[in-house]
């Protein structure tokens, strides 16, 4: 075992300590950047909402809620099979490890299949922005804002689940190769706060953008 | 700095020759090496961005608008705006210097993530690629700003390769910041306490803070640009309802805070500088150290005063504006402490510190011109004439490059274990500082007289001052080009430098020149305080 641990040992640490914490460290700093990346989104989004907070609910109305219920409810799930992934990597169980990041890229994407879906039938209804977008007459001006913003922000987020199947993908290689350990299990622990950074802002869109119009109307 | 006492041999074995071929250097994960694959690169961007400010400046020396068209002219300055600014006064200190002096600063044998180090200079080359294929497609001609709706809606130039290519050299700037920072708190050498850190170091953790935090907005913004243009989204547009001053809001976050991002390393290097060449501790070291942090904090907090005419409540335009005033303090303390430090100091005039007084006393005068901006009254008067522009140059020109110069010189013993020619190097920087006030300074009056930036013509009455700033422009370039040519020199017929040719104190001076590719014999311990200049005499030998 110990001989394996100095193989994961990059040449410029001291310890595996010393590289398991600059290997957490550098992924919180990150997602202090993602934090500020989107950040900059919801700013805009604050801004247009209180400026046209009619058009914005009217806008809202039109995305469909059970859809991002539903994916709210399987991250969620995403995130509870992530924790178990990297509690199984830190106890050596790489049997329930591989099981475990296969069902967080299973959840991953069923919930990019829904948002296709709902992608889908956006653009059937002519709620895309610059693309024959049709709206009611009093709120066509200011609902184009509210889906540009739906369709970036969603967006961006997707490209972020797409870049964490990936990490996952490479994670369920290295687990099933061997190369996790209750020694060295940084690589799992890493990608895991990736993972619960992507759903957070998810927990955020969710309300943002589906459930605005419940209250103001 | 005594006269160069301390040279020898050229070791052995150190990492310039340990592998050889273009794979050693385009596969390398040694710090040292990929400096200096980022000095490469600013380098060139240096001279493409320049080679638009010798057109400029020809266009200026006339009245008429006779050697370029106004389209081409809007050109020019926009592509030499966008190489300056983000190919080379962003990463030039940190990512040349910044990158071969912190692991070996702190007693590190390399970087938190060496990998991650190497994928950031492709990064940053492959977001220079875009910018240049915008360049030889026939340029961007928004100005480096990008101000929407023009941006989105009016140009027809290469708005969105560009836009991409500064998107993808933000995240070069984003990893290396954060590759810093790990570095700094987890890859310490034993005894290297955080106020036993050179001052460059922390100018350097200021920077990347600001990097960390402040890129990704830009990033953010310039991304909505291109997909505004891209799909015809409105996100800043009035068609829709969208706001062009929000873009701005954006832009500025993070570009206000960037000019400090290209400014604060360079005070860490003078902090260096002013040390080693006075033989004295820095005058109030924590002052220095946290007024770099005051400036990256306070620096977020004063974007504002870039839209004091741009449609501002004057309730905000007045908190924006005493905000301003507020970074001068920790700016000032800055000189201040420098000052004080050469105060009965045993004050040398070899190249680096000719930098640093160029440094010292053209940052005063960016600094003290940046005050008349943020007084909202004298602002509307000046804002978009060449006072502004003379403003910025004396902060960026004046400073940054003053500062990356003075550490390149410092520390180019170091990095190449040869010592250059020091009479070529003090008259390139005679040169240099001459022909940039030469440059700069009339540009003052001219924004003062009412002189607007980004004009190729200009009323006759303004030719004398403008042929002043463009005959000082040339006698800048010579002297620019004079350092290329004796450091490429030096390399191979310089005389070998040794571990210590300054005398200088701080963990780099006490490993060969140039270094092993692990930087150390073996890991140090540190037991002494920082700029422990009295008690020097025997430095090299202190290593436990």
């Amino acid at each position: 075992m110990s001989s394996h641990a100095h193989g994961a040992l990059a040449h410029q640490f001291d310890d595996l300590d010393q590289q398991r914490e600059v290997a957490s460290l550098g992924m919180w700093i990150f997602l202090a950047t993602e934090v500020l990346f989107f950040g900059g989104l919801f700013l805009v989004y604050s801004v247009y909402r209180s400026w046209y907070p009619q058009a914005f609910a009217a806008a809202s109305h039109e995305l469909i809620v059970w859809a991002g219920t539903l994916n709210t409810v399987v991250l969620i799930t995403s995130s509870l099979t992530v924790v178990l992934a990297v509690h199984a990597a830190q106890s050596g169980r790489r049997r329930t490890l591989v099981v475990m990041l296969l069902a967080t890229i299973v959840l991953g994407c069923v919930f990019l299949g829904v948002k296709a879906f709902e992608y889908r039938s956006e653009y059937l209804e002519h709620h895309v922005p610059g693309m024959g977008f049709q709206f009611e007459p009093d709120y066509f001006l200011h609902a184009q804002i509210f889906f540009s913003l739906y369709f970036i922000m969603t967006g961006l987020h997707a490209v972020h689940m797409i870049i964490g199947l990936a990490i996952m993908s490479v994670m369920v290689w290295m687990s099933s190769r061997g190369d996790i350990t209750p020694e060295y299990y940084n690589p799992i622990e890493v990608s895991g706060l990736y993972w619960h950074f992507v759903d957070i802002v998810w927990i955020f869109l969710f309300p943002l953008l589906y459930l605005i119009g419940r209250h103001v109307h | 700095m005594p006269s160069m006492p301390h040279t020898g041999a050229m070791p052995a074995h150190h990492y310039l020759n340990d592998g050889y071929g273009i794979r050693s250097w385009l596969f390398t994960r040694d710090h040292k090496r990929i400096a200096l694959l980022y000095l490469a690169g600013v380098t060139f961007f240096f001279f493409v961005g320049g080679a638009f400010a010798v057109l400029i400046r020809l266009e200026l020396a006339t009245p008429a608008g006779d050697l370029v068209s106004d389209e081409t002219y809007n050109k020019l300055f926009t592509m030499h705006g966008v190489m300056m600014v983000f190919f080379f006064l962003i990463p030039a200190i940190p990512a040349v210097l910044g990158n071969f002096l912190v692991p070996i600063m702190i007693g590190a044998k390399d970087l938190a993530f060496p990998k991650l180090n190497l994928a950031s200079w492709y990064i940053y080359i492959i977001g220079g690629l875009f910018t240049l294929y915008a360049l030889v497609n026939g340029g961007v001609d928004t100005g480096w700003t990008f101000y929407t709706p023009f941006s989105t809606v009016s140009s027809t130039t290469n708005v969105i390769p560009t836009a991409l290519g500064i998107f993808i050299t933000g995240f070069s700037s984003i990893l290396t910041g954060l590759n810093f920072i790990v570095t700094m708190h987890k890859m310490r050498a034993p005894g290297m306490t955080w106020f036993r850190m050179p001052l460059f170091l922390w100018s350097t953790y200021a920077t990347s803070l600001i990097n960390v935090l402040g890129t990704p907005v830009i990033a953010i913004t310039i991304a909505l640009v291109a997909v505004e243009r891209i799909f015809h989204f409105g996100f800043f547009d009035p068609r829709v309802g969208g706001d062009p001053v929000l873009f701005q809001h954006l832009f500025w976050f993070y570009s206000h805070p960037a000019v400090y991002i290209m400014v604060l390393p360079a005070m860490g290097v003078v902090s260096e500088l002013v040390a080693a060449g006075c033989r004295k501790e820095v005058f109030g070291y924590k002052f220095v150290a946290f007024a770099s942090l005051a400036i990256a904090i306070l620096g977020f907090l004063v974007w504002g005063h870039h839209m004091f005419v741009a449609g501002e409540s004057v309730y905000s335009a007045l908190i924006f504006s005493i905000l301003s005033f507020l970074v001068a303090i920790p700016s000032a303390v800055k000189v201040f402490n420098w000052t004080a430090t050469m105060y009965k100091g045993s004050v040398s005039f070899q190249t680096p510190m000719l930098y640093a007084y160029g440094f010292i006393g053209l940052f005063t005068i960016g600094g003290l011109t940046g005050l008349f901006l943020a007084s909202i009254a004298v602002d509307v008067h000046v804002t978009d004439t060449y006072f502004i522009v003379a403003h910025f140059h004396y902060i960026m020109v004046g400073g940054t490059i003053m500062g990356y110069l003075g550490g390149l010189h410092f520390w180019w013993p170091k990095i190449s274990g040869r010592l250059y020619n020091e009479t070529l190097a003090k008259l390139s920087a005679g040169i240099i500082f001459i022909g940039f006030n030469l440059t700069f300074f009339p540009q003052f009056v001219l924004g003062y007289l009412g002189m607007p930036r980004r004009y190729h013509a200009y009323p006759p009455d303004f030719q004398v001052l403008n042929v002043l700033s463009s005959a000082g422009a040339s006698i800048l370039g010579v002297g620019y080009l004079i350092p290329m040519i004796y450091l490429m020199w030096s390399l191979r017929y310089g005389r070998a430098a040794g571990r210590n040719p300054w005398g200088a104190v701080g963990l780099e001076w006490t490993t060969p020149s140039p270094p092993p590719t692990e930087n150390f014999e073996q890991t140090p311990t540190v037991t002494w305080e920082p700029y422990d200049y009295p008690s020097i005499a025997d430095a090299e030998h202190r290593l436990v």
